[in-house]
């Protein structure tokens, strides 16, 4: 019955809205949860005393910045994280949720933001893990698929049953998911920031696979900031800041502007100012690169651009089309076997991280828990890594202490990084900070080159606003800025000029940004059309 | 007070509790097996303070125990679980015994020869599994481990062929050359200049660890390798040096004990000093300004014990339940994390109140 609102919502009369108000004000309350205070071991609140309610057949956005508490709130009542204080009411009993098999036994479900698949099974076999049906004690696979089968048909969600989880593409994967949470019986189902692998068009079709889970009566939480995406299918609204429920709403009650100020807590510039790039000479030159990994798969192939000093080139593409192997490349963290890149003139087949390092080439990488940081080692060991053998840091053989706490004091200071003091381990920071020490690592070393592989990704708004102001500041200042990310947002607003990778190669090439549709752009990261070699030849330029 | 120091705190109380437990596991044991438990348990535990003699044992034994635990320390530090430490102490003590049997030199020379032999030996030692893992990619864990065996028989060769006295039925060796012999440090005691040398020691470790570019960078490989390399550090080069200087640690170790202790080399079988020498990289966190600490208590309960074993019925033997309770006890990450969290929970809600009364 809830299903009607939907269609109500783009009706702009107050009658029919007071009416559906009404309709969700009676529905019954399926899941309440009480007073959740959350802290973590390293002494973070990520929940402080929230409350948060679901009814019956809705979806239900919660939405608050990253690093708000939303995925904490989530993980309490998945089990995945226990709650200090609080109570959770689930139909109508007080529930104690130990772990996320309680949590699939009560009939809630979780699809979270990196796929929880193996890779190498088929469908039907990732659906029946853990309750896997048996025949003489072997898995029966026919009793899998037909399962599957039946489940798929059940919410017409279509998949094939048979496919390897590894060849489908992220949407299908996503499905699967849902649909695993679905035979599992999930009345209650929680999407973490479900579109944020996708392309505009599988969006589009996850958001009518969401509508029909809540005609069937399903109870939908659609994790997630992108305020658009709230507006167009969700019902309510629980809006979370550091660590608070803020305000819950009905969705048609309140505007883009309002759920963004309530996000925040002050009205923010959801675009900083950038001016027209001016390039000059070019920098980085990769020249007909392919890469094959251990495996014998072919990562890269023949690619060819250029980036020229004071110009950001985005590269747009779906993850794992590529995008990693290229920076890691351009770094020196992988050896080049085939094709040459040159960074100001100089082949950097031969040279060590180091070296090219040397060269004035800092790196962002795209998995900062991996490489960006040392977790355990405190702020000052993280920033003076690419620097401490220096001469500025050293007093003969020993290293300057002094100097290396002024030049830390200083970075935290410009970069704004929240920590007790410079000693403090920086697995204690929140994503945001961490990266924030990552950046003023590789921002303050005066670099040329500056590769960024997902800058922002799940860091908050405030400290990503830090990561783009500073990334068209070095641009200003004539560095070259190679910048990559799956965000289409981010990618589309910062750069000059944009490649997208599909399959390794490169499937298009936009000189000017500003004359680009985001449809289109969508279009060849799908690898639904691609340009010719002589337009994509506009990506290379001779000095 | 913040959630750093809490954490910190926790880690110290962890390994005292760690201790305590392992030392009151004992004492029941000890009460249990011995028909005087009272005498027993004063000879182990106050034992080795009851005269001068005793306490210079317990600090002749600290030294060997402290080079193996330098050594581990620095190893381990940069994650190389490199456990050829026992193996590269023993042969450096038979190479050293060599040349002090058969060498003719002047005295200072003659000491001087042998600690240099001693410590190339236990670069050489050390370095196989080093070699081995950049090379073929060997688990140094499993060939460092197998090599100490190998080490066994190559120091029983070594002694056997070249210095035995084969007027005693045991492995022994000749005598040494009195040139050798380290100075002694306070008569009436064995206490030698090994213990001057090991001091240096340990303060070079600290410096080098803590305030210098190699020992950061040896820090942070061991914390965080693909972080080390993306950083740009040679991880390759540091590591393969952090075993140079953990061989070289070892090798001086064992070619101290040599000429300091003993006048022929009589080991019947590995010492265990390298092995001591994990338990005490272990104890101490791998922090070298630490290392005296953990083997100097190391020493202490094993001359306790010793003493024990000879004025009482309870045998030396006990000394494992010991270590194998601590060892547990300490390396258990989760030990006392139910307390340390409720102690988190506290300091943030106080902190939060305070911020919010502002």
């Amino acid at each position: 019955m809830y299903s009607r609102y939907m269609g109500l919502s783009d009706i702009d009369s107050p009658m029919l809205n007071r009416r559906s108000d009404k309709e969700i004000a009676m529905a019954e309350t399926i899941l309440s949860m009480e007073n959740i205070t959350k802290i973590y071991p390293n002494g973070f609140i990520a929940n402080k005393n929230v409350n948060f309610e679901l009814r019956k057949g809705e979806i239900h956005a919660l939405a608050g910045e990253n690093g708000a508490g939303k995925s904490t709130l989530m993980k309490v009542l998945f089990g995945e994280e226990q709650c200090e204080e609080g109570k959770i009411f689930f139909k109508g009993k007080e529930v104690k949720i130990d772990n996320p098999l309680c949590a699939i036994k009560m009939g809630i479900g979780m699809v979270h933001q990196h796929f929880m698949l193996v890779p190498s099974m088929t469908v039907a076999e990732n659906m029946v893990l853990g309750l896997e049906p048996e025949k003489a004690g072997f898995l029966n696979k026919e009793e899998a698929v037909k399962r599957t089968i039946e489940v798929s048909e059940k919410y017409g969600l279509e998949i094939d049953p048979h496919a390897k989880v590894k060849d489908l593409s992220v949407g299908l994967k996503q499905r699967v998911e849902i649909l695993k949470a679905l035979l599992r019986g999930a009345d209650v189902l929680i999407l973490d920031e479900p579109t944020a692998v996708l392309t505009p068009q599988e969006t589009v079709e996850i958001f009518e696979e969401l509508k029909r889970l809540r005609e069937l009566g399903h109870t939908v939480v659609f994790i997630s900031h992108k305020l658009n995406e709230i507006k167009e299918i969700c019902d309510r609204i629980t809006i979370m800041r550091d660590g608070r429920t803020i305000d819950v709403k009905m969705v048609e009650e309140v505007s883009e502007q309002e759920i963004s100020r309530l996000m925040i807590g002050r009205d923010v510039q959801l675009k900083t100012d950038k001016t027209p790039a001016k390039p000059g000479q070019t920098f980085l030159s990769v020249k007909n690169l392919s890469y094959t990994d251990a495996a014998g798969q072919q990562i890269l192939k023949d690619i060819n651009m250029t980036v020229r000093k004071g110009e950001i080139l985005g590269i747009a593409g779906i993850e794992g089309n590529g995008q990693n192997e290229l920076s890691e490349l351009v770094t020196g963290m992988r050896k080049l076997r085939t094709g040459q890149i040159r960074i100001g003139g100089e082949d950097i087949s031969r040279k060590s991280v180091r070296e090219i390092r040397e060269l004035g080439v800092s790196h962002i990488s795209q998995d900062r828990m991996t490489y960006g940081v040392v977790s355990d080692a405190g702020v000052a060991d993280n920033i003076i890594a690419d620097r401490y053998y220096r001469k500025e840091f050293k007093k003969g053989i020993l290293l300057n202490k002094k100097k290396i706490c002024e030049k830390t004091d200083q970075l935290i200071l410009e970069y704004s990084v929240k920590c007790d003091n410079r000693e403090q381990p920086v697995r204690m920071l929140s994503g945001g900070n961490m990266q924030k020490v990552v950046v003023a690592r590789e921002f303050s070393s005066d670099p040329k080159l500056v590769i960024a592989n997902q800058p922002t990704r799940g860091i908050d708004v405030g400290a990503a606003e830090l990561v783009h102001r500073k990334l068209l500041e070095l641009r200003d200042r004539e560095a070259a800025i190679l910048l990559i990310s799956a965000d289409l947002t981010e990618i589309i607003h910062l750069s000059d000029s944009i490649i997208v990778l599909h399959g390794g190669a490169i499937a298009a090439y936009f000189e000017d940004v500003k004359q680009m549709d985001p449809v289109e752009l969508g279009e060849y990261m799908l690898g639904i059309k691609k340009m010719t070699r002589e337009q994509i030849g506009g990506a290379v330029h001779e000095q | 007070m913040n959630s750093k120091k809490i954490e910190k705190r926790f880690e110290a109380i962890r390994t005292l509790l760690a201790i305590v437990i392992a030392l009151l596991i004992a004492l029941v044991v000890i009460v249990i097996v011995s028909d005087d438990p009272a005498n027993a348990l004063y000879n182990f535990l106050i034992g080795p303070m009851t005269n001068a003699r005793r306490f210079a044992n317990v600090i002749e034994l600290s030294i060997p125990l402290m080079f193996c635990g330098l050594a581990v320390s620095i190893m381990f530090a940069a994650d190389q679980s490199n456990m050829a430490s026992e193996g590269a102490f023993y042969v450096s003590c038979t190479v050293t015994s060599v040349i002090a049997v058969l060498w003719k030199l002047p005295p200072l020379l003659h000491m001087i020869a042998c600690l240099a032999a001693g410590t190339l030996t236990g670069i050489i030692i050390m370095c196989i599994p080093a070699v081995l893992k950049a090379k073929w990619q060997a688990n140094e864990l499993v060939s460092s481990l197998m090599l100490n065996y190998i080490c066994l028989y190559m120091g029983n060769y070594i002694i056997r062929t070249r210095v035995l006295d084969t007027s005693l039925g045991i492995t022994t060796s000749l005598g040494f050359q009195e040139t050798v012999s380290l100075p002694n440090l306070i008569p009436g005691t064995r206490l030698h200049l090994g213990l001057v040398f090991v001091i240096l020691a340990v303060i070079l470790c600290y410096i080098m660890m803590y305030h210098t570019g190699l020992g950061y960078s040896i820090r942070t490989i061991g914390q965080n390798k693909n972080f080390a390399k993306y950083a740009g550090m040679g991880v390759g080069g540091v590591v393969v040096l952090t075993q140079v200087i953990g061989g070289a640690l070892a090798g001086f170790g064992g070619a101290t004990e040599m000429i300091g202790m003993y006048n022929r080399f009589q080991y019947q079988g590995l010492p265990q000093y390298g092995f001591d020498g994990m338990l005490i990289a272990i104890m101490a966190k791998y922090n070298p300004a630490l290392v005296p600490v953990a083997a100097i208590f190391l020493a202490y309960i094993r001359t306790g014990a010793d003493i024990m074993n000879r004025t009482s019925d309870v045998p030396y033997e006990i000394i494992s339940v010991i270590q194998s309770a601590i060892i547990m006890l300490v390396v258990a990450k989760m030990f006392l994390n139910r307390l340390k969290h409720k102690q988190i929970v506290k300091y943030s809600k106080l902190e939060l109140e305070k911020k919010e009364a502002l």
